[in-house]
């Protein structure tokens, strides 16, 4: 059985109405797991004290900002290329809450930083970079909205997908280049040595992986949303009141 | 060689209008199209001069040959009657621009503005940019729009010549131009069942 | 292509084609920024080439709903895809015409506004320099953003809102090479920046413009 099944709108929905439960109770069970062993059950931390607890709301979101972008332009390629129709909704679906994502990440950044840096807002890389992917989130929602026609749409968005990834990067190359900044290294990466402490580490990774759920089930309910939106316009018009 | 349109569908906003529809149009012929308004006949004719893909069906013999001329002229106001038909001229690599000044009886016009024209004489100008193309196969659509009698006398004049050159027409339009030996093809028995856009069409 | 392009430049040169208007704003943006910041020369010396390169950006901006959106109403964009020219050559040809009375005015006029805001006489030719290396740049992504929108009741904001983002890279390599010409700094790796991505841009975004504009017309 090939992937490509699951792009049949009706396949997706049958699918995705089984699994979606089970999805959004993992995310809820990891997030509430997560953020109560985090904020409750680690200690402070010898510098930062207990702001940097945040840390278990900023990593995630920052984390799944960078990957839901990464998943709408995987999504645009496909509708390019195959023109599955549930690719592009994906895509459509995803923006919201990318954009929501990051705007968590600026927001709980800020929080983070008044006490650390002693100002909320530094224009520093990664900040700046944050900033700049937001715009790109509104103008690819933007775009959706102000054109009628869904495919010449979904055209349309998914080349500003494409463009709009080429300059992220380089607006992101720029960015280091023009100010090097204040925030610190990635927290966490694969290479264990330079991680942070197990203490703080295992929940990380619970509420990490309560982000991607969430983000799974958001983007399956609204992908479901969408295909049902649709679907009552295409039965109307084959009654002839479309 | 003759432009072949063989089972063609057409779609307008991604909802389908027309099916099932063959002509062929040889040199020195003419094809009129009839049916009445949003019946599709504009999407057609945007069909065949490439401007959009067919939904179904196939088309031969257009590639590089079709002169359009649509609703809108295409017009710059603030260039005068030549320059805006020098330009065209130019794009499509011809040079003279006399014979099609002289065949829509624009010549004391033309160093006027084009925004300064009538309706009529702006319509004559947007006829006169067919000739200077240099390209075989005219698709009209409403080209009699806002001309007097005397205009259309002028233009089923330059379309007759045309054709007696080899050139071909296909043209949508409500009134009879005179062109007795034209075919006509209503697109009428060719209309797509009302149902969902194409774009919707995959959810059902 | 050369037709394209004299009819494109004529029509801007000629009454109602908005050719000045740019220029224009330029001067007001730069006149109003001493108004919002204060008179000290010092401080205007030290922002002047980021102001220059801002007060260009938005001068740029301001033209760019008229590219396509004039032979969109007449009708001649339809006839000009129906034309033995292929689409990404009318549109590098559009990008051309709108740098050229667009960008390049601006660039001329950079350093007549560089004495209102006291630039340092080092900083003259790197301004100019780095607007002239980064302002196509800017016309040839605006005719991308133009391309998307074309058509669209009220495109213009959306337009901004496509556009502005990726203007972002330019304006900080641009802003750069003319800053730390100001300053006198080291400015080759900025310079060369700025000149990949005019490059690149120049090179590859007329393709995606292009499938775009084939998008809208269907």
């Amino acid at each position: 059985m090939s992937i490509w099944e699951y792009a049949n709108p009706v396949k997706f929905i049958r699918v995705t109405d089984r699994i979606l439960p089970w999805i959004a109770g993992g995310a809820a069970l990891c997030l509430a797991v997560g953020l109560v062993w985090g904020f409750f059950f680690t200690p402070d931390d010898y510098r930062q004290g207990a702001t940097v607890k945040i840390f278990y709301l900023h990593v995630p979101a920052a984390m799944m900002a960078i990957n839901a972008w990464v998943m709408m332009l995987v999504a645009s390629l496909i509708w390019i290329v195959r023109r599955h129709h549930v690719s592009a909704l994906a895509a459509r679906a995803a923006a919201p809450v990318g954009a929501m994502f990051t705007l968590i990440a600026l927001i709980t950044g800020a929080f983070w930083g008044q006490p650390m840096w002693g100002t909320w807002w530094e224009w520093d890389p990664r900040l700046t970079s944050f900033l700049i992917l937001f715009l790109f989130y509104l103008g690819y929602m933007a775009l959706w909205q102000a054109i009628e026609n869904d495919d010449t749409a979904a055209d349309l968005t998914s080349i500003l997908c494409l463009v709009g990834s080429v300059f992220a990067l380089l607006s992101r190359y720029a960015v280091l280049f023009w100010n090097q900044g204040l925030h610190q290294g990635a927290s966490l990466s694969l290479d264990a040595e330079e991680n942070v402490a197990d203490v703080y580490w295992y929940p990380a990774l619970v509420c990490i992986a309560g982000f991607v759920l969430l983000f799974v089930a958001l983007v399956f309910l609204r992908t479901q949303t969408e295909i049902r939106a649709r679907r009552t316009r295409a039965l109307l018009a084959r009654e002839g009141r479309g | 060689m003759d432009v072949i349109a063989q089972d063609l569908a057409v779609a307008r906003g991604g909802v389908p209008v027309l099916e099932g529809l063959s002509f062929v149009l040889g040199p020195g012929q003419a094809l009129v199209l009839r049916g009445p308004n949003g019946s599709g006949k504009t999407t057609l004719l945007r069909t065949v001069a490439g401007l959009q893909p067919p939904l179904a069906g196939s088309l031969s013999g257009t590639e590089d040959r079709i002169a359009y001329a649509a609703h809108a002229d295409g017009l710059k106001s603030m260039l005068s009657v030549a320059e805006n038909l020098r330009f065209w001229a130019q794009v499509f690599g011809a040079s003279d621009i006399k014979p099609a000044l002289a065949a829509f009886d624009l010549d004391p016009l033309q160093d006027r503005l084009a925004g300064s024209l009538s309706a009529g004489q702006k319509r004559r100008l947007g006829l006169a940019r067919l000739m200077v193309t240099a390209r075989p196969v005219w698709v009209l659509d409403e080209p009699t729009v806002s001309l007097d009698a005397a205009s259309v006398a002028l233009f089923a004049g330059v379309v007759r010549r045309h054709l007696a050159s080899g050139g071909c027409a296909l043209i949508a339009t409500h009134i009879d131009l005179g062109l007795t030996e034209a075919r006509i093809l209503d697109v009428t028995p060719y209309r797509a069942a009302p149902r969902a856009a194409l774009q919707d069409e995959a959810f059902l | 292509m050369t037709a394209l392009l004299w009819r494109d430049l004529r029509l801007a040169l000629r009454a109602g084609g908005g050719f000045g208007l740019g220029l224009a704003f330029f001067l007001i943006v730069t006149v109003l920024v001493p108004f919002g910041v204060g008179p000290e020369t010092a401080l205007l010396t030290r922002i002047g080439p980021g102001v220059l390169w801002i007060g260009a950006l938005l001068a740029c901006l301001l033209s760019l709903d008229r590219i396509f959106a004039l032979d969109w109403e007449d009708g001649s964009l339809d006839l000009l895809a129906t034309a033995p020219l292929p689409m990404e050559g009318i549109v590098s040809i559009k990008a051309l015409a709108h740098w050229l009375t667009t960008g390049l005015p601006l660039v001329l006029a950079a350093p007549v506004l560089g004495v209102l805001l006291n630039l340092p006489p080092a900083g003259y030719l790197w301004v100019v320099v780095s607007l002239a290396l980064g302002t196509p740049a800017l016309s040839v992504i605006g005719t991308f953003g133009a391309a998307l929108t074309v058509g669209l009741k009220r495109g213009g904001l959306l337009l901004s809102l496509l556009v502005l983002p990726l203007y972002v890279p330019t304006l900080i390599f641009g802003a750069e090479v003319a800053r730390r010409g100001a300053e006198g700094l080291a400015l080759q790796s900025p310079l060369l920046m700025l000149a990949g991505i005019s490059f690149g841009v120049i090179a590859l975004l007329p393709f995606a413009s292009a499938a775009v504009l084939r998008i809208n017309l269907r």
